[in-house]
């Protein structure tokens, strides 16, 4: 029904576009992987693997991505721990008022992300509101210092940030499931609780999956949540890329640290697809 | 199917509970939000239980704050034309994924999404070392072709989400009785995407409003919103950065009230949101 020209048309210009701005950028970081600067300052166009070594010699390196890992596996969790039941209620439960608490979940992404993070700092910090407030209350004499500059503190703010992330997809599928299934289910004498775990449960694990994956990969590359309120103990994987760019000036290494990143989200892309198609029942 | 739809299944006695924990994701999610906007007028800080000596202050400091305003000028001339950037290529990349079979497609397909669940700091950086070989200076540019690069995913999902609900037959009928492409695409096609368009717009200008990872490898001389805030951050804090947030909150709100009107009139009360579709696309998408 398209002609050939029409085809090419809307093909040849966004191709272009994003083979000169996505796929040309990318080739080159993996190249710039290989190159090494010079003390002067300037990229040496060696081809060797000598950043990779580093990365894996140097303890900093792969401790601090070893540490994003565990700070993304919690914000995972947590984030499917608050998103999951809040999707079934929604779904099940919420009747009328579905709508709005829809839209109510949605409307704090429309906050800057950098305005939350800061927000939470200002909830955590030594004099901050919630230190002060336990103090007014007299539950504590003395702010908790651990609250603020903490993993703690990064967990909870990127959990706040992501927790939406994981409840959309979870809510779509839960929202897919054919709602004679559940009757079906109780009709034939299952309990509530055996519903929920053969029926229901079976049926959201696709979009857990997406949800979980969506926490994981967003939060593993943060770098404003740890810089904001990490402190030393809670920097991650993208900050060390960031002061590389930046002070250190060394891109090759910090190009050879995004490419392992790339390399662990696509793969991790990859994988939550093959569960996603398992778990699927269309 | 109205009625099987909204059948729901026999209560159960711990639907309680899931009211409760409903509750208390909504105080975590909303938490920030109301401290931010209730200390926008908290005359000693940003800190400090209780708030104390209310006062429109901040707002006041703010609007002499030529910085600000310089920057949150910046933003909006990055996010317009971010926005008209990933469209001009994001819808037709949408209808050559839906129409067209050329080689690289999956590769295509895939490279688009990228920039949707890769970190950030990733895009920004490959885009500063090929600006950095073309001895191409940083600037509003090149925070301009970033956002509007990075953001083609979301002008494609949306609009791809789109035209595998739309009818070809009108297409087709347009093209049978004589006219060409050029008026079939806006005459047609253009009006039958305007809801998804519309959207993708939406989504655009304000992911580009708040983005940071990429803008921070391509920034020149002049700030965006996000970065001078940032910048602001480091040296020590007001409320005034709370009362500029509020602000730009309260026009957000706006937004996401025209938006779902739109929707609403559009799809006959279809419930949906902004951002859902994205949720869905890209992980359809990228499999």
């Amino acid at each position: 029904m398209f002609s050939r020209a029409y085809k090419t048309i809307v093909t040849v210009p966004p191709l272009l576009w994003v083979t000169v701005f996505l796929l040309i950028p990318y080739l080159l970081m993996l190249c710039y992987s290989f190159w090494s600067v010079s003390p002067a300052q300037t990229i040496v166009h060696s081809w060797d693997l000598a950043n990779y070594q580093t990365l894996f010699r140097v303890n900093v390196y792969w401790q601090t991505l070893l540490r994003s890992m565990w700070i993304a596996a919690r914000v995972t969790i947590f984030s499917l721990l608050l998103g999951y039941p809040l999707a079934y209620f929604l779904s099940f439960y919420a009747g009328k008022r579905k709508d709005l608490f829809y839209q109510l979940v949605i409307i704090p992404l429309w906050v800057s992300y950098l305005v939350r993070a800061y927000a939470w700092k200002t909830i955590l910090g030594s004099d901050g509101v919630l230190n002060t407030l336990l103090q007014f209350v007299h539950l504590t004499r003395h702010p908790l210092e651990f609250l603020l500059y903490s993993p703690f503190a990064v967990v909870l703010t990127l959990t706040h940030i992501y927790t939406p992330f994981a409840f959309l997809p979870i809510y779509a599928a839960l929202e897919h499931i054919p709602r004679n299934l559940v009757e079906a289910s109780h009709d034939l004498g299952a309990t509530p609780a055996q519903t929920f775990w053969n029926v229901i449960f079976p049926l959201s694990i696709p979009g857990m999956v997406a949800g979980a994956t969506f926490a994981f990969v967003l939060s593993l590359g943060d770098f404003l949540a740890p810089l904001l309120l990490g402190g030393p103990s809670g920097i991650m994987i993208s900050n060390i890329v960031v002061s590389l760019f930046g002070a250190a000036y060394n891109w090759p290494l910090g190009a050879a640290i995004s490419l392992c990143m790339l390399a662990l989200v696509v793969s991790l892309l990859f994988l939550s697809e093959r569960l996603e198609k398992k778990w699927s029942f269309s | 199917m109205e009625l099987l739809v909204s059948s729901a299944p026999p209560a159960i006695p711990h639907s309680r509970w899931l009211l409760a924990h409903a509750v208390t994701v909504f105080a975590f999610l909303y938490l920030p939000i109301v401290v931010l906007i209730l200390y926008s007028f908290n005359g000693e800080g940003v800190g400090g239980f209780p708030p104390r000596h209310l006062t429109l202050d901040w707002y006041r400091t703010l609007f002499k704050d030529a910085p600000i305003w310089d920057s949150v000028f910046n933003s909006l001339q990055v996010a317009f034309t971010a926005m008209v950037i990933s469209l001009t290529f994001g819808v037709p990349a949408a209808l050559a994924l839906d129409r067209a079979q050329f080689p690289g497609k999956i590769l295509f397909r895939r490279l688009v999404l990228l920039p949707l669940i890769l970190p950030g700091i990733i895009t920004g950086l490959s885009l500063a070392m090929m600006f950095k070989l073309a001895s191409v200076n940083t600037s509003v540019l090149t925070i301009i072709l970033g956002h509007g690069t990075a953001l083609i995913s979301v002008a494609t999902t949306e609009v791809f989400a789109g035209l595998q609900k739309l009818d070809r037959a009108q297409e087709e009928a347009s093209l049978d009785l004589g006219a060409n492409y050029w008026q079939t695409f806006w005459r047609i096609t253009v009006p039958n995407l305007k809801l998804p368009i519309i959207g993708a717009a939406l989504l655009i200008f304000t992911l580009s409003m708040d983005e940071i990872a990429v803008s921070f490898f391509l920034i020149g001389r002049d700030n965006t919103l996000p970065l001078e805030i940032w910048g602001r951050l480091r040296r020590g804090i007001t409320p005034e950065i709370n009362a500029v947030s509020t602000i730009i909150f309260v026009f957000s709100l706006v937004a996401i009230v025209f938006w779902y009107r739109l929707r609403v009139r559009g799809e006959g009360g279809h419930r949906d949101a902004a951002g859902t579709e994205i949720a869905e696309a890209a992980e359809g998408g990228l499999a």
